[in-house]
């Protein structure tokens, strides 16, 4: 599943952030490889969406830095950001869909923004909405008449118009039920193979794993596990141990820990 | 206790001052983003359909039944000294002047005002214009601008219809129940009332539009926490809204004096 020495897309050197005197991640150092599917995992409530938003750049961190492609997007104002942003995808755990608009119009709303006509953007939303298996009679939809898992693959869809070179994935499986959730996995393992993409997934999902090929395990706002996927049942770190076999005994206890302090 | 005192004083002088900062840095980015970018002509049409056009019929009502109990009122004041023949002048110029613009701005920032706080701050909750800065859409372009703009224009002509039928309604209750003179009242607006009057009710009216959409859209894009968050910004926004109207209209009418 994965390739020898792939080159580091994404690295994270450090990364805190402090929200009113709570410190969420408190020193994150992550190489997100190049081309493969790195999943975070993690209890809830332990910061993972936060380090998501901050790779993209929607939460700015209170130290540390994130070099992607060479550039410190850290460092960088708005204007430099959102010409960054052309290389991403973000997939929100609800999908975030405009619920004004439908979904032609939610799909190919960066086009429509960029003043091309209706004929334009038409096929092009029609080719991805094909390949998050998604027919033509959706097309009209508004967010309200579509399941769960039909909005989430319209946001894959919507993410996918300006192909983007890295996808963030919030839980896209959260709140589906097994088939729908395996779809979806399908779906992104799909993407990612066939586009050369970047993906860094937030996950919960041990079903997931088998599509992956990193896995990273954040425990404390620090990164306490990094390594293969297809390694990580065979794995004695007492934490990845403990998480992904449910254990209530181990290092990670049951409360969420709240940090005063960064150190 | 006192150390208590001095530490709350601190906090709410820091908080008035981050608030107040944000919200003039708010405006300054709307101003530049309206410079610097293309006015969404499609999405300004339909705010003005939804803050004006909808708004239409409680703007009339509240006209209509103002410049009712003002010249009911007036009448009451006026018959002591035998000054009734003036009642339409005041209906008018009160309707004009201060009434119109201040009742119509009120009853749309309690309508369209609190709408616009409730939805961008449904779209925040709910990752929507996180959504629009990931697909690099300018969030101040798509959501804030056409607010501004299409309730800054749409508030004087409600305003316009605001005076109309409070002037009508006047007429209604000097004429039909306390059964004045129609020429009088008629007479008495046409010799008192000036065109200044109603320019300077309808620039009013435009700044009114202006805070409106301008708190609305901040304490929308401020919105955080959830359901809750967003009743408690839509709170703030329609009180602060109607105060600063409040307040902006005594400073107006001192400016409007002396130009």
């Amino acid at each position: 599943m994965s390739t020898k020495n792939p080159k580091t897309k994404i690295k994270i050197i450090d990364l805190q952030k402090e929200f009113e005197n709570h410190w969420v991640t408190r020193g994150v150092n992550l190489d997100i490889p190049e081309g493969l599917m790195t999943i975070i995992i993690g209890r809830s409530g332990e910061g993972k969406s936060v380090l998501l938003k901050q790779i993209i750049g929607l939460i700015k961190p209170t130290f540390g830095n994130i070099i992607i492609d060479g550039i410190d997007i850290t460092t960088l104002n708005n204007k430099e950001l959102n010409e960054c942003y052309k290389k991403f995808g973000y997939v929100f755990q609800f999908a975030a869909l405009l619920d004004s608009l439908n979904v032609f119009e939610n799909v190919g709303i960066t086009l429509i923004e960029q003043g091309k006509s209706h004929e334009e953007i038409l096929p092009i939303v029609k080719e991805k909405l094909a390949l998050v298996q998604l027919s033509e009679d959706t097309l009209y939809k508004y967010p309200s008449e579509l399941s769960g898992g039909m909005r989430k693959r319209v946001g894959l869809a919507r993410t996918l118009i300006t192909n983007p070179e890295i996808i963030l994935y919030d839980e896209p499986t959260t709140g589906l039920d097994p088939i729908t959730a395996h779809l979806i996995h399908e779906l992104m393992f799909d993407m990612q193979k066939r586009l050369n993409i970047t993906s860094v997934v937030i996950s919960h999902d041990t079903e997931s794993f088998k599509y992956a090929d990193k896995i990273a395990l954040l425990h404390e706002g620090k990164i306490q596990y990094f390594g293969d996927a297809k390694t990580i049942w065979e794995s004695d770190n007492p934490y990845i141990y403990q998480f992904i076999r449910g254990l209530p005994e181990g290092p990670i206890t049951k409360e969420i820990a709240y940090f005063k302090d960064k150190a | 206790m006192i150390i208590r005192f001095i530490n709350f004083l601190g906090k709410s002088t820091i908080n008035i001052c981050t608030t107040t900062g944000e919200f003039t840095l708010f405006l300054l980015e709307a101003i530049k983003t309206l410079c610097t970018s293309k006015l969404k002509f499609s999405k300004t049409f339909s705010q003005m359909d939804r803050i004006g056009v909808e708004s239409l019929s409680i703007v009339i009502l509240t006209g209509l039944f103002t410049g009712m109990v003002l010249a009911l009122q007036t009448y009451i004041g006026f018959q002591r000294v035998g000054g009734e023949q003036f009642i339409g002048a005041i209906v008018a110029l009160g309707l004009i002047r201060e009434l119109g613009p201040v009742l119509t701005a009120l009853m749309v920032t309690g309508r369209a005002g609190s709408a616009i706080t409730a939805e961008i701050g449904t779209m925040i909750i709910t990752e929507q214009v996180d959504a629009l800065t990931t697909l690099r859409i300018n969030v101040f372009q798509y959501l804030v601008i056409p607010r501004i703009i299409a309730s800054t224009l749409i508030l004087p002509f409600l305003t316009l219809f605001s005076m109309f039928f409070g002037i009508i309604g006047g007429y209604i209750v000097c004429v039909y129940v306390l059964e004045l003179s129609p020429e009088d009242y008629e007479s008495s607006i046409r010799n008192y009332v000036e065109i200044s009057d109603i320019k300077g009710g309808l620039q009013k009216a435009a700044v009114f539009g202006l805070i409106l959409s301008w708190v609305g859209t901040y304490k929308g894009m401020y919105t955080h926490g959830g359901a809750r968050g967003v009743g408690i910004a839509t709170t703030q926004s329609v009180v602060a809204s109607s105060i600063l109207i409040l307040i902006t209209n005594y400073f107006l009418t001192k400016l409007l004096e002396q130009l």
